[in-house]
């Protein structure tokens, strides 16, 4: 079973995965354009891009544990994911501070003065140079130090998470469950690399 | 009560919701029922543009029925609001069980067209149908101690699924001030655009403190207690940093979390412009005078 599913993948290409993300993400900006994202689109977007990068950096961080405790090797996978996740991160952003906040100065006095957008904002710098690295030639050319620069997507999951558990009001649930998987993952990791 | 705020529309105004959209309609509240004109003073008519039925109706706050926005409409349905009792206690001359039927039929319905903002910094206009809460009040008989007006609403497990998490300590209370409470601009709302109020935004009646932030009018109310002290208010016993007794919209005093300034305008699309939040939300001219002397930044 495990066996067929890796070898499966060998014939399953990584770039559906980028076309998907985009078109996902083209089609969200669609809706709202044509009115039916609700009566405030603006937020709907926003909640929508932001909640797709997290479920990417969900499923990014699961590529290890997969292969490490069921033998699933993804690992060609990731960087679609990851990238995608950027994608989202970067068109979140994009319209929080464009379409949401609307003046460079608010979104500069956000970014300042407003924790939970500090953090967010903390989170999108980490994960730019990861994109920015995301491709063989600066994988060659950073060798051995390139993996220890993507282990900056650690902090940059819990930013994220923790950017959502500060936005809600009141008492929720469903932020938690996201940061505790994030912390799960990384856990996973941690404990790992003291067993070796 | 000093003066009543007097209404400009008639009966013939009250429209089906077709008709509605792409109308303007002055608010009359603005000067007109304080006889500002006759001082001298400008009287200020703002156009306002009802936010639609459809909008009004499908995008709300009632974490009894849910946090996400289309939770509301999507589950209220299941809240029975016939028949309603509304207990009105503490110090009254005639505190009990009030048949809401009873209380309506010795009420005047009337429309007010309202700006209606809430504290997560977007929008709406609402054309409310109600009565004013003084005449309530006045009703009830409120006694020389009571300094305050404490609310609370429904808390019904079986028919609020929302309240199987703990997001607020239930039930969900709120309160004002006794001169608030008095204003001419504070209505009990029962109707929305000449028709019954849906479940979704507070059925079968609710306040509306139209200088307030949104959560501070609060919904299908069954307990009105007057006191002599301030009484404690839901979001302000769960982060009382983030939301004071008061709640006054306040362009100069933001959230901790982000800036009260300006607003999104719901039903206004994606591309549309933010709007510049006015103080007490617009009813300034009417209620300054409640917070005279007082430093907004501290009693917020």
């Amino acid at each position: 079973m495990i066996a067929s599913l890796n070898s499966a993948t060998r014939h399953v290409p990584a770039w559906p995965i980028y076309i998907v993300s985009v078109a996902y993400a083209g089609w969200l900006l669609w809706l709202g354009i044509d009115n039916r994202l609700g009566p405030d689109p603006v937020n709907a977007l926003e909640h929508k891009l932001g909640e797709a990068a997290l479920y990417l950096l969900i499923a990014g961080l699961m590529i290890t544990p997969l292969r490490r405790y069921a033998g699933v090797n993804l690992l060609k996978y990731r960087r679609a994911i990851g990238v995608s996740c950027f994608v989202f991160v970067t068109f979140h952003l994009l319209t929080w501070a464009v379409l949401d906040v609307q003046r460079l100065d608010r979104v500069w006095a956000d970014i300042v003065k407003r924790p939970y957008i500090t953090v967010g904002m903390a989170g999108f710098l980490l994960l730019l140079p990861l994109a920015l690295t995301s491709n063989n030639w600066s994988v060659s050319r950073l060798g051995p130090s390139w993996r220890k620069l993507h282990k900056l997507v650690y902090p940059a999951a819990i930013l994220g998470a923790v950017h959502y558990v500060m936005l809600v009001k009141g008492f929720q649930i469903r932020p938690l469950i996201f940061l505790g998987i994030v912390l799960a993952l990384l856990g996973l990791r941690f404990f790992a690399t003291r067993r070796a | 009560m000093a003066y009543r705020w007097t209404n400009d529309l008639k009966e013939r105004d009250v429209t089906d919701e077709g008709l509605w959209l792409n109308r303007r309609q002055l608010i009359a509240g603005a000067g007109a029922g304080l006889g500002l004109a006759t001082f001298g003073l400008p009287v200020k008519a703002d156009a306002l543009e009802p936010t639609s039925w459809e909008a009004i109706t499908s995008y709300n706050n009632y974490y009894e029925f849910g946090t996400g926005k289309d939770d509301p409409a999507r589950n209220a349905h299941t809240l029975t609001t016939k028949p309603w009792t509304v207990k009105i206690d503490g110090l009254v001359d005639k505190p009990g069980d009030y048949d809401l039927d009873d209380i309506l039929s010795k009420m005047t319905i009337e429309e007010r067209i309202y700006r209606f903002r809430c504290v997560e910094a977007w929008s709406m206009v609402v054309p409310w149908n109600g009565f004013e809460l003084a005449d309530l009040l006045d009703m009830a008989g409120v006694q020389s101690g009571a300094k305050y007006v404490a609310f609370q609403t429904a808390n019904r497990p079986d028919e609020m699924p929302g309240l199987a998490y703990p997001v607020l300590d239930w039930p969900y209370v709120e309160g004002l001030r006794l001169d608030e409470a008095m204003h001419p601009l504070t209505m009990m709302a029962t109707g929305i655009y000449g028709k019954d109020i849906p479940n979704q935004n507070g059925a079968p009646m609710r306040l509306v403190v139209p200088w307030k932030y949104g959560f501070k009018s609060i919904k299908s109310i069954v307990r009105i207690t007057l006191t002599a002290d301030e009484p404690p208010t839901s979001w302000n016993k769960a982060n009382a940093r983030e939301y004071g007794f008061y709640s006054n919209v306040n362009p100069q005093v933001d959230h901790p979390r982000w800036s009260q300034a300006s607003e999104r305008v719901i039903g206004s699309g994606l591309f549309a412009k933010r709007q510049e939040t006015l103080m007490f939300n617009g009813y300034a001219d009417e209620v300054a005078g409640l917070y005279d002397g007082m430093d907004l930044t501290k009693f917020y």
